[in-house]
């Protein structure tokens, strides 16, 4: 560096960056493949000066070094287009010639990513490694006592209930009075949960709802998948494949002139409503489309001017009270459709939601509850929300599912669990500990996006792009040229992949614990874990 | 495993049938205790068949806190079987002071009552006393109820039978549920020994409960002061039977359809598809797991057996017209109803539910698949 060089707060080096790219010069070819694909401009083709000693060969001339020019791959250091580590890089070399490595040091470049007074967004993951849920061991294991059942061969029985069940007493009676009967739906246990149309790319989107149809109607498996708040493609919505889905409403009501006007024209009603007022990865937060992703299409579907961000507010604007927010959405969604179609709040993690779920106990018309832990993704979000805010959900269901308990009204209102179910890949086994604790069911984005997709994201800060449209796989991106990358047909078999597997590994687990006629909700005897307080905090066992 | 044995005949039969049929099959359990529901008795019972009947066991101490009990609420004792015990009791049968078994008379104010309001008061003089007697580990109490003795030991079924010498004359029911026990998940306390009895209804099983948790806090939460102990998972078939017979006021039929539903292309071409889907949503909660056969006495005298889900445990049910058994295993059969037209046992299979009703003439069966008897 020059002397010279004016050295500004904001002057990193390569040292700095919390991802340095490793270039070999004697692998590449200088094809420019990677910069080409590089999603964030991090690296250019640019000339580095070598040293030549030319040893010389007669006796009268000596020998000199020179100076000479050569063209490789050089990463900038401006934090504008620092590297983010998706490694695309490495995808596209023909020579496996350039990796990034993830910095032996914390990165400098989180005290700079505030250029213009605005702090970092991001969208992606909560960036931290592990989890408790990975710490649960089911520990009661059957073999002689009670034979253990066959995975493979035996009948299981592991669908769930979602809508209000009424208490036995209040059901036998409504069914001889002729009563109305809350709408109950009976799914798969595992959801995908709420990413919007426009969050996603069409053919994310496309490849989710064929895969989940496949799975509905090839192979029996009721599997149901949530809209988040972006609206639904209007032949969706005519079509009988919507039975498959839950449509999201959330503060921002994006898309839902569309639905409401379609409802005269579905041929079945929806799987559910849910109204969301709150997110894992962004509690308190509203939802955030950022510009890049408002083209022509999604702006058409969400009712909104192309070209601009979409914050939804953080709180339902025509609300101000949890008994106005909660009984008066709920019963006005029931009855768009006739008080045929289960309506359910979906909250973040946090210690209030026994108050909440205590409203909805006395609410006939609630129909569940979701909640969404801190480490569940977001598409955009502050950083700050992500990485701060929030409530563990292992506690959170707990605490709820022991208060229901407690009422005697437990899988009454079932509570959907989510939030970092799988993130380490342990997706059956995080499901069944959410189950065993009190979960009537769970939802899921990041594993299928990185299961169905191939998403690059890792609890490392690794890409974590999807705000800007930019994702190099194609799955958060509006940009034909970068989801063209995705093949829905792909996606759609994946997802099926994703779910024939978990269903032989939640076998797995509840096979060996003799459980094979219901889904094991609140069997927490099962349960085991070598942390006394937590034992403690969860009420499960304490083992060493 | 535990092995089960019950009977049911027109003419009252000793323990003893039980206990040697038990004996029969002892290769399936471990000689750890043994269970005994004798009901519809013979004898001197015969003629009081509603005076209700106190079963359990004490120590000197706790027949003395008994008496002033009982005495306190008017009961006064109008029979009672008095077991004169050997000096030293057989190997791995504990030492008790009182085996009781005393029919009473109903204290005076009583009178007029009718008899769910008398059930309610027995049931929760039953719930008193086995609270005493857990504060000061001076009695243990089986049931309190008329027309019915239940008898509970540690020990070879066999043996407890000759030590207490439950082949007197006294001693006679035409309904004997009984139960050989293996030991397996809980340290022998007699309250986690079957059969279960609550009110009327009595259940024992041959299996294990594996959905235990989930099903004991939704009956605690309940409200309803019968549903405790839950010293054994088994227990919780009673509790249930209780429930769906006199909290939802359905029919013996109906008790399959809670602890193990129908699903699938079953559930839904069923003639009572509609309300067999209510129940099982609402009933969610009892929805029972694991390997279980269940055997169990009715009020009205009927016995039956149901089994999970998968038919995991072994169980059959054969006889004649006037006297019918349930086994856990042939074999068992074969010692008590020899004679019996054996090309008619019945294996109640995943979606059976036998019956056999109080007049005794045939075993019904009810597959899950037949219509209900309408709801009243």
């Amino acid at each position: 560096m020059p002397s010279n060089r004016p050295i500004t707060p904001s002057s990193l080096s390569i040292k700095d960056q919390p991802w340095q790219i490793h270039w070999d010069k004697d692998k590449c070819t200088l094809c420019g493949s990677c910069t080409a694909v590089c999603p964030v401009n991090a690296i250019n083709l640019d000339v580095f000066r070598k040293r030549k000693v030319e040893t010389s060969l007669g006796l009268n001339s000596s020998s000199s070094s020179v100076f000479k020019v050569y063209h490789g791959i050089r990463q900038k250091t401006d934090s504008a287009y620092a590297c983010v580590g998706c490694a695309m890089c490495t995808q596209v070399c023909p020579n496996d010639a350039i990796m990034p490595y993830k910095s032996d040091e914390a990165g400098k470049l989180i005290f700079h990513v505030n250029r213009g007074g605005q702090p970092r967004r991001r969208g992606g993951r909560r960036n931290v490694a592990g989890g408790l849920l990975d710490q649960i061991k089911f520990i009661r294991i059957s073999m002689l006592t009670d034979p253990a059942l066959d995975a493979g061969r035996h009948e299981f029985e592991l669908r769930t209930l979602l809508g209000r069940v009424l208490p036995p007493e209040e059901g036998i009676a409504h069914f001889k009075e002729k009563g109305w009967i809350p709408p109950v739906r009976e799914i798969y246990p595992l959801l995908i949960g709420s990413m919007s149309f426009g969050a996603l790319s069409p053919p994310m989107w496309e490849g989710l709802q064929m895969g989940v149809a496949y799975l509905n109607e090839e192979l029996n498996m009721p599997v149901r998948i949530c809209t988040g708040e972006g609206g639904c493609p209007p032949r969706l919505l005519r079509s009988r494949f919507l039975q498959y889905v839950i449509l999201q409403i959330a503060s921002g009501y994006f898309g839902w002139d569309e639905i409401i006007h379609a409802i005269p024209d579905m041929k079945v009603d929806p799987c559910a409503i849910e109204i969301k007022y709150g997110q894992g990865a962004k509690p308190g937060d509203g939802g955030l489309l950022m510009w890049y992703k408002v083209n022509k299409l999604i702006a058409a579907i969400r009712g909104v001017p192309a070209g601009v961000s979409l914050p939804s507010p953080p709180t339902h604007q025509t609300q101000y009270s949890i008994e106005e927010s909660v009984a008066k959405m709920i019963q006005s969604m029931s009855m768009a459709w006739g008080f045929r179609v289960p309506v359910y709040p979906k909250i973040s993690g946090t210690s209030t939601a026994l108050a909440v779920l205590n409203n909805l106990t006395r609410n006939p018309y609630a129909a569940g509850l979701a909640i969404d832990g801190e480490d569940g993704g977001t598409g955009a979000a502050y950083d700050v929300s992500m990485n701060s805010m929030g409530h563990p959900i292992a506690s959170n269901l707990r605490d709820c599912y022991l208060d229901l308990a407690a009422q005697g009204k437990q899988n009454e209102i079932p509570l959907f669990a989510g939030g970092g179910i799988g993130k380490t890949g342990n997706l059956a086994a995080n499901a069944a500990a959410l189950i065993m604790l009190g979960a009537s069911g769970v939802q899921v984005g990041k594993y299928i996006m990185q299961a169905a997709a191939g998403c690059l994201g890792s609890e490392t800060d690794r890409c974590n792009i999807c705000n800007i449209g930019l994702c190099p796989k194609g799955i958060t991106s509006q940009d034909p040229r970068l989801y063209r990358r995705l093949n829905a047909d792909e996606v759609a078999q994946r997802v099926v992949d994703v779910y024939l597997s978990f269903d032989t590994e939640l076998k797995k687990i509840v096979a060996p614990l003799g459980r094979s006629t219901s889904l094991p909700i609140g069997m927490s005897d099962a349960l085991g874990i070598n942390h006394r307080d937590v034992a403690e905090r969860l009420k499960i066992q304490y083992v060493v | 495993m535990c092995r089960l044995f019950a009977m049911t005949g027109d003419t009252p039969i000793s323990p003893m049938v039980a206990l040697n049929a038990l004996d029969v099959m002892r290769e399936g359990h471990d000689g750890s205790g043994v269970g005994l529901f004798l009901r519809d008795l013979g004898g001197p019972f015969d003629d009081m068949k509603n005076a209700p009947i106190l079963s359990g066991i004490f120590t000197k101490n706790g027949i003395k806190r008994l008496d002033t009990f009982m005495m306190n609420l008017g009961f006064m004792t109008k029979y009672k079987i008095s077991f004169k015990l050997p000096k030293n009791s057989p190997q791995g049968v504990p030492h008790r002071d009182v085996y009781l078994v005393r029919a009473y008379e109903y204290p005076e104010e009583w009178e007029g009552r009718n008899f769910e309001e008398l059930g309610k008061e027995l049931m929760n003089i039953r719930l008193q006393l086995r609270e005493m007697g857990q504060a000061e580990k001076d009695m243990i109490v089986f049931s309190f109820w008329p027309d019915v003795i239940m008898i509970k030991e540690i020990g070879d079924p066999l043996t407890v039978g000759k030590y207490l010498n439950l082949g007197r004359e006294d001693l006679t029911a035409r309904v004997i549920m009984a139960q050989g026990r293996q030991n397996t998940n809980y340290a022998i306390n007699l309250y986690a020994c079957h059969p279960f009895f609550l009110q009327g209804i009595s259940t024992m099983t041959n299996g294990e409960n594996t959905a235990f948790v989930p099903i004991k806090e939704f009956l605690k939460s309940r409200d309803f002061p019968g549903y405790t102990g839950f010293q054994s998972d088994s227990e919780v078939f009673t509790h249930i039977l209780h429930y769906a017979l006199k909290g939802l006021g359905l029919s013996i039929e109906a008790y399959k359809h809670i602890i193990t539903p129908l699903y699938g292309t079953d559930l839904e071409t069923h003639p009572d598809a509609q309300l067999l889907k209510q129940l099982k949503q609402s009933c969610r909660k009892m929805i029972i797991d694991g390997p279980n056969c269940v055997i169990g006495s009715l009020p009205d005298h009927s016995l039956f057996m149901v089994q999970d889900r998968k038919k995991l445990r072994p169980g059959v049910v054969g006889g004649h017209p006037g006297q019918y058994a349930f086994a856990s295993e042939i074999c068992g059969l074969d010692a008590v109803i020899p004679d019996r037209d054996k090309s008619k046992d019945f294996q109640p299979m995943h979606l059976d539910t036998a019956i056999v009703g109080p007049d005794r003439q045939e075993i019904n069966i009810c597959r899950q698949t037949d219509p209900l008897p309408p709801l009243h």
